[in-house]
């Protein structure tokens, strides 16, 4: 039996198939872990532990070296403050603080009702909107406390769940089309091109 | 006065709200250059990239052609994308991806072509939640239009792309680690030599690691020639780039510019783009090329936005991220954040960058909240001095990638530049700012 419920397995298993080795699906499928459970809990670590071919030992051992992978339970909406040097310059700290307030956690933690973990993050790579706001890893671009008071409020009373999807970074990303339907024919075409351009290369050095 | 009369390459579709569409892109000239393409020989569209003498857009700045010609001999097993942007402040490709994502789909499978592989991942930083979607949306059309899979357009090229999240680590940025994040472990940057994934990349092969920016470019050098996009720009630093400009500007954003015939003060005060300092305050410093690079005071506004013009002053144009400061911002601040940014992303391989970058940053954090030594000042960059040997540029390296020598670059800009600040901060008793 599955930990993983049938769509998420399904696509776990087009995932290992993308890659000429399992292991390399490793950070998609601990992605859609998360999307399943909120985080990575010891189920999941062991469904990506078994379709990779590795060790659970080894599964966390790499996803405790990503910032993005929860290994305690987190709220439903993680909300992530740049405080990095663009946002810095715009008062990214005094946002992260005026945050921390207003969700009533300090930072690193999670509101009492489990809605909200508060995170400080580096560098969002959206820094002309400063100070950079994620929520579940989508920018909210809320720069003022009071923009950024309606935005939580607005979280709360559920109006944002289109913009603001839960857990999974790759909750509404769907691969359609590839080539692996037909891999020996890939790999006679890859010999063919090969051979024409050492074939051609040999013909240039003359 | 800026020069903006070169024609947009990379962000020639910026002001359609629908630039990411595939009928956008089909309407405004795309995947004729792949189509191009692919009835030239693959020498012959590699040619064109070496002619264009385009330098990667990641930020070491090597010449992406010569990067695929290293490798004739040896065939290429697979084409790797950087789009793990992470460099702090840097976020041009963070518009590529959104924006115009068929643009470097259509880049990616001109390289493929170039390169004879038949493999290409696309690695783009996790938390680009919707530049996932966008992409992969782009290739799911590719793949519908033709222009991607098996025998792309009818010709005997195929061609499968898979875009592959990240996780939040900076350090996945440097292409050895990113590789490894590829294949499911821990980003450790790989211990050099070889220096090249080139001789030895994913899984063992011989893989071209090139950058989101430097793909986005390749269909206007095949449409246009290598020569059109020599022409641009001014010695080694050829055709336009995507300056990501923020900070204390009144119109941060992502400019495409003209290399070499823009100056720093073009980009920071030209109205059609940074506008000038907030409440037209001085400029006190700036960072050239992301928070690695060593930094700029105001006399230096008028060199040319160029890779040679600004390495020949000691600093980098790096990631194309260019942070402004101003009067009213706390140099020892900036620097305590920056350093505390490397102590959290060193990926901690390295003795000198692991624990470098905790010391400095602990000795940063009391300057700036009080509890700062005079001596701190000089032990500072004693610190640096033991990462980075001698603190020359480009540095010394006593690690296995750059994320170590890079930690010194702020903390001795802003010791030679700000000394008294630093000191101000000593007898102050913390940050006098506040």
């Amino acid at each position: 039996m599955s930990h993983f419920r049938s769509e998420i397995y399904q696509r776990a298993e087009e995932l290992v198939a993308l890659y000429p080795r399992p292991r390399s699906a490793m950070l998609p499928l601990l992605h859609l872990a998360q999307e399943q459970d909120g985080y990575l809990s010891d189920e999941g670590i062991a469904e990506v532990a078994e379709l990779t071919g590795t060790t659970p030992a080894d599964v966390r051992g790499t996803a405790s070296f990503y910032d993005m992978f929860h290994l305690e339970p987190v709220g439903k909406y993680v909300v992530g403050v740049c405080t990095n040097i663009a946002c810095l310059l715009a008062g990214g700290e005094e946002f992260l603080e005026h945050a921390s307030k207003k969700l009533g956690c300090p930072v690193g933690s999670t509101s009492e009702d489990g809605l909200f973990t508060l995170e400080e993050t580096e560098c969002l790579a959206d820094c002309n909107i400063a100070p950079v706001v994620q929520v579940n890893h989508r920018y909210v671009r809320t720069t003022t406390p009071e923009t950024f008071d309606a935005m939580i409020d607005e979280l709360r009373d559920g109006k944002l769940d289109h913009d603001v999807p839960s857990h999974g970074t790759l909750i509404r990303v769907r691969r359609s089309g590839g080539l692996r339907a037909s891999r020996q024919e890939v790999a006679d075409q890859r010999i063919a091109a090969k051979a024409a351009r050492d074939q051609r290369v040999e013909s240039e050095a003359k | 006065m800026a020069a903006l009369d070169a024609p947009r390459i990379v962000t020639s579709r910026r002001d359609f709200a629908d630039s990411f569409t595939l009928a956008r892109y089909l309407d405004t000239g795309g995947y004729v250059a792949l189509k191009k393409a692919l009835t030239m020989f693959p020498e012959a569209v590699a040619a064109e990239v070496d002619a264009a003498s385009l330098l990667g857009r990641g930020g070491a700045g090597f010449p992406a052609g010569r990067k695929w010609s290293m490798l004739r001999k040896s065939p290429i097993s697979y084409l790797v994308v950087n789009g793990d942007e992470s460099e702090p402040a840097t976020f041009k490709d963070h518009y590529l991806v959104e924006r115009d994502p068929h643009q470097l789909v259509e880049g990616v499978i001109i390289a493929a072509y170039a390169l004879q592989v038949n493999q290409a991942f696309i690695f783009m930083r996790g938390e680009f939640a919707l530049g996932l979607e966008r992409v992969q949306q782009a290739l799911n059309d590719a793949y519908a239009h033709g222009a991607l899979g098996s025998k792309i357009f009818g010709s005997d090229f195929s061609l499968d792309v898979v875009v592959h999240p990240g996780a939040g680590a900076y350090i996945c940025g440097e292409e050895t680690a990113l590789i490894e994040a590829l294949e499911g472990k821990r980003g450790f940057p790989r211990i050099k030599p070889p220096f090249f994934p080139a001789v030895t990349g994913l899984y063992g092969e011989p893989t071209v690691v090139n950058n989101v920016e430097t793909m986005s470019n390749l269909p206007w050098i095949v449409n246009n020639g290598g020569a059109a996009f020599a022409a641009l720009g001014g010695g080694r630093s050829t055709g336009t780039r995507l300056f990501a400009l923020a900070g204390r500007v009144k119109n941060p954003g992502v400019y495409e510019v003209e290399m070499v015939k823009n100056t720093f003060r073009d980009l920071i005060y030209d109205p059609q783009l940074g506008g000038g300092i907030i409440d037209d305050k001085q400029i006190k410093a700036f960072i050239p090329g992301g928070v690695s690079a060593p930094w700029f005071g105001p006399e230096l506004l008028d060199l040319p936005l160029g890779q040679d013009e600004v390495a020949g002053e000691g600093s980098m144009l790096g990631s194309g991220s260019i942070v402004v400061m101003d009067e009213t911002s706390c140099v020892v601040r900036a620097v305590w954040r920056i350093t505390k940014f490397f102590s959290r992303e060193s990926c901690g391989q390295c003795t000198p960058c692991r624990e470098g970058s905790g010391w400095i940053e602990r000795a940063m954090y009391r300057l700036e909240h009080g509890g700062g030594r005079m001596e701190d000042i000089d032990l500072l960059l004693d610190l640096c001095d033991n990462i980075a040997p001698g603190l020359t540029w480009p540095p010394q390296q006593t690690t296995i990638c750059v994320l170590g020598p890079s930690i010194p670059s702020s903390v001795h800009s802003a010791i030679q530049m700000f000394r008294d600040d630093f000191v101000a901060h000593v007898q102050h008793g913390g940050c006098p700012h506040e």
